[in-house]
């Protein structure tokens, strides 16, 4: 058994250590909203916060996570609060499809967390994720309506 | 304020909002015997739920994969309705449910940009039946004659006495009301809700990972399956050794999925991944082995010159029109196989019992994911059912070929009783997808002495996506698709411009990989042949880009409008600095004229896209906001595919497997994307697909106005060219 702190709540799961985080919360713990796109750290669907570090969780061993912080989408909002990045992208209408929306989300709050006036090329340099819809315009309005308040 | 579809024993909810609007979204995933448990009770006809607490339950038969058809569909039947917006949710009907009740939902297909144009008329009736029978019910229950009575916002007034009454108080009494059959629609001129660019129904949960999506779905007892085709399609399975894994933790079952695919199954996906990759499987690559690109290019380079055309359209005499031209300018281009890389996975969960097959996914087309499953197991229609979820993106993926429902009900049908979901890793969706086709076009054009182009050939040689996935949609052996954007007229996708030779014919080459509806689908190398070739034109007579197009424009004002828009908004003529270009393009696709004005800057072999100004006119525009989205995010797509894109063949397997080598647009590629919505009204052209065609012309022959280069084979990346 493994013992994992996600979103503040205590989960043991019984996994092979180097089973990626993604599918220990996906699968073993049932919590569905971090995706899985790519499988190889290229397209960031299944970004998480490791104490606070953006991280793409399809390739750390979970075992790496044991006695971190560990943040999913579910754990973004507090008290029915959503964060000021959930709450621009409802204000943007930023979603398409959505299927990446929650590995954005993620990076982007930890971007933002990190450098609260995020310049475009902050944004360039470190939003790397994939979005096949093409949001990528309504994303970067909704960070700068975020800076802006900074 | 709170909606819940019904609950009981034999349903499923697995996932619910509190919508920041202050509604709760439930979505509801039956899981059980009977189709009717997937729809709230009572209905006041088949699209329309009014709750007690006012709440309207609008169901959307066509599937939401990003494009926005779930709201503007919304926006349509409640515009008819004439309900309070912010009262309205949402549910999708089932397929199974759809058949029970004589289709009355139409056609599930959510494909070539048909969303909302081709069930506009049934969704609005469906909405206007609605309120006739709910004013009726009104004027049944205050005893007085139903002219006296009027809706507006959910309310009804009887306007003799001013008394009032909502629908939700009437809504029971509504269901009972014979159902009108004369059923008058609004004058687009009083629509409140049509045409406003409201926000989308679904977005909240999109932000909280809340949003239910195929690869989602948990069922009690579910177990998981990682499943391998033959690399080479059309190859089969020599044999695999199963020995190999037997005892491996959580794996319960290694099965063969008809002559050309295995799976493991396990209690958890991971498992089952690793299980079936340390598996050893010995695979009969079959007859396609033997392709390549090189094979396959110049497989369809004899085409071009072969007597075998079909003929798509034909003006005046080509032949005659050539040999007395002044000068004859002859390209020859070629656009590669594209995969659709939706950021889902294919997958789907299945379970099978010798009474019923349940299967819960993201798919375009419902009934045809109905129909496969029902094949696949054996049973009949009526014993078989499919939940719709949302759609981690589509493109075309799961419009036709339900190959995924298939694989994953046979899977399911190896352990009855037991649901499986079936999830496909990232490479085996990029090497088994139903690609983009590949094709190659010789462009032979006739100038007379005054440089008036008097005759153009456009001859295509290569894959016809109709042979592979419809054949029965073949005319005479034609496939008429395979000609979107040079039909001589028409509603869909006619040429823009008037020349008085015209030959555009097609001699259909078949390689063995299979050939799908990818987002713009044949008129996105269509409208490269037709407008970088214009520019060549263009420059082989020295005049302007715009001013050539427009005099061959004069019989096409629509298209005229559309690039008119952008030469205007996008500084056409006006100076640049040296590297720099503009590029035009203008196309009818899927019923909408669209256009696109580009500028780049081109540094060595580095290509940044300053701006693209995009006008689309699709007749009537249902929700502006998200036209401008679908516009930006469909220069995304095309652009992705013109300088990173490109599926390669060796061995016959395809080579890119992963986003590592097929390599995808990020926020930092995107250019500034300005959009013009410009709805004449008088017809109803589609959204999503457009404008996506004119993305790569106008920015090649910008390129070509930076450096004087002239690209004619794709992906840019094996020019040298990289995006920037």
């Amino acid at each position: 058994m493994l013992h994992l702190t996600i979103n503040g709540t205590s989960h043991d799961v019984d996994a092979e250590p180097d089973t990626p985080l993604l599918w220990v919360i996906r699968d073993t713990i049932g919590m569905t909203g971090t995706k899985y796109g790519c499988g190889i750290q290229q397209c960031g669907a299944c970004t998480v916060h490791i104490d606070g570090v953006a991280t793409r969780s399809c390739g750390m061993p979970v075992s790496l996570a044991v006695g971190k912080q560990i943040t999913t989408i579910e754990g973004l909002a507090q008290n029915g609060t959503l964060n000021a990045v959930q709450q621009a992208w409802i204000d943007h209408d930023v979603p398409q499809c959505g299927y990446c929306q929650s590995g954005m989300i993620m990076a982007v709050t930890a971007l933002l967390k990190k450098k609260p006036k995020a310049t475009d090329a902050d944004i360039d340099r470190e939003l790397t994720n994939i979005c096949r819809c093409g949001t990528y315009q309504q994303i970067r309005a909704a960070i700068h309506s975020i800076t802006a308040k900074a | 304020m709170n909606y819940q579809p019904k609950f009981d024993r034999r349903s499923f909810i697995v996932a619910s909002a509190a919508a920041v609007s202050g509604l709760s979204v439930g979505f509801h995933i039956p899981f059980g015997d009977e189709a009717d448990a997937a729809l709230s009770e009572p209905e006041v006809n088949a699209w329309v739920v009014v709750k007690p607490d006012e709440t309207v339950v609008i169901r959307v038969a066509r599937s939401e994969m990003g494009q926005g058809t779930l709201t503007g569909l919304c926006q349509m039947v409640a515009e008819e309705l004439d309900c309070q917006w912010s009262k309205v949710t949402y549910e999708f009907p089932t397929p199974g449910e759809n058949v029970a009740r004589k289709r009355v939902w139409g056609d599930f297909f959510t494909a070539g940009s048909q969303g909302i144009r081709s069930s506009n008329q049934l969704v609005r009736k469906g909405g206007a039946a609605a309120r006739m029978m709910l004013v009726q019910a009104a004027a049944n229950q205050w005893k007085v004659p139903v002219s006296e009575c009027v809706a507006s916002a959910g309310t009804i007034t009887h306007q003799p006495s001013n008394r009032t009454i909502t629908y939700g108080k009437v809504a029971s009494a509504a269901a009972e009301v014979e159902p009108p059959t004369d059923i008058p629609l609004k004058d687009p001129k009083d629509w409140t809700i049509i045409g406003k660019g409201l926000k989308r129904l679904d977005t909240p949960d999109k932000t909280q990972g809340k949003t239910i999506y195929g690869i989602d779905i948990r069922l009690p007892g579910m177990l998981y399956a990682s499943f391998k085709a033959c690399p080479v399609n059309g190859g089969k399975i020599k044999s695999f050794n199963a020995a190999k894994i037997t005892g491996r933790k959580g794996v319960t079952k290694v099965v063969q999925v008809e002559d050309y695919g295995v799976a493991v199954i396990a209690d958890s996906w991971w498992r089952a991944k690793t299980a079936l990759d340390a598996m050893p499987i010995a695979w009969d690559n079959g007859p396609g082995a033997k392709d390549s690109d090189e094979s396959i290019a110049a497989w369809l380079k004899q085409g071009l010159d072969s007597d075998d055309g079909l003929v798509g359209n034909k003006g005046g005499d080509v032949k005659a029109g050539l040999a007395s031209a002044a000068k004859t300018v002859e390209a020859v281009y070629a656009y590669p196989y594209q995969a659709h890389a939706t950021m889902e996975p294919q997958n789907a969960t299945a379970r099978y019992t010798p009474d019923r097959c349940e299967v819960w996914c993201s798919t375009q087309n419902g009934e045809a994911a109905l129909a496969t499953a029902s094949e696949a197991c054996g049973l009949p229609v009526p014993k078989c059912e499919v939940y719709k979820t949302f759609l981690g993106g589509g493109f075309g993926r799961r419009a036709t070929s339900q190959d995924f429902v298939r694989v994953a009900v046979l899977i399911a049908k190896q352990m009855p009783g037991t649901p499986i979901k079936t999830l496909w890793t990232r490479e085996e969706d990029m090497t088994h997808d139903w690609y983009h086709p590949v094709t190659q076009c010789k462009i032979t054009a006739g100038l007379d002495k005054d440089n008036n182009l008097v005759a153009i050939h456009y001859r295509i040689s290569g894959q016809s996506i109709l042979a592979g996935v419809m054949p029965a949609r073949l005319q005479n052996g034609k496939d008429p698709a395979t000609f979107s954007g040079f039909y001589p007229g028409g509603e869909e996708a006619a040429y823009p411009y008037t020349v008085p030779n015209i030959l555009v014919d097609h001699s259909m080459r078949n390689p063995h990989l299979h050939p799908g509806f990818w987002r713009g689908v044949n008129i996105n190398h269509n409208a490269i042949y037709i407008e970088s070739f214009m520019d060549e034109l263009a420059k082989e007579v020295g005049m302007d880009a715009l001013e050539f197009r427009r005099k061959l424009m004069t019989k096409h004002p629509l298209h005229l409008a559309s690039l008119n828009a952008v030469a205007e908004k996008g500084d056409w003529g006006k100076p640049l600095p040296a590297g720099s270009g503009r590029g035009l393009a203008v196309a009818m696709a899927f019923g909408s004229y669209v256009a696109a004005c580009a500028e780049v800057t081109v540094d060595g072999n580095k290509v940044k896209i300053n701006r693209i100004v995009a006008a689309t006119n699709p007749g009537y525009g249902v929700n502006p906001a998200q036209i401008e989205r679908q516009v930006a995010g469909s220069f995304v797509y095309g652009l992705t595919a013109l300088f990173m894109g490109g599926i390669d063949v060796k061995g016959g397997r395809v080579e890119q497997e992963n986003f590592n080598t097929y390599q995808m647009m990020k926020i930092r590629h995107m250019p500034k994307v300005e959009v013009t919505v410009m709805p004449s009204g008088g017809f109803w052209g589609g959204v999503g697909e457009p404008t996506i065609c004119v993305a790569a012309p106008a920015v090649l022959n910008a390129i070509t106005a930076a450096t004087g280069k002239r690209y004619r084979t794709f992906p840019l990346r094996k020019q040298g060219l990289t995006l920037v």
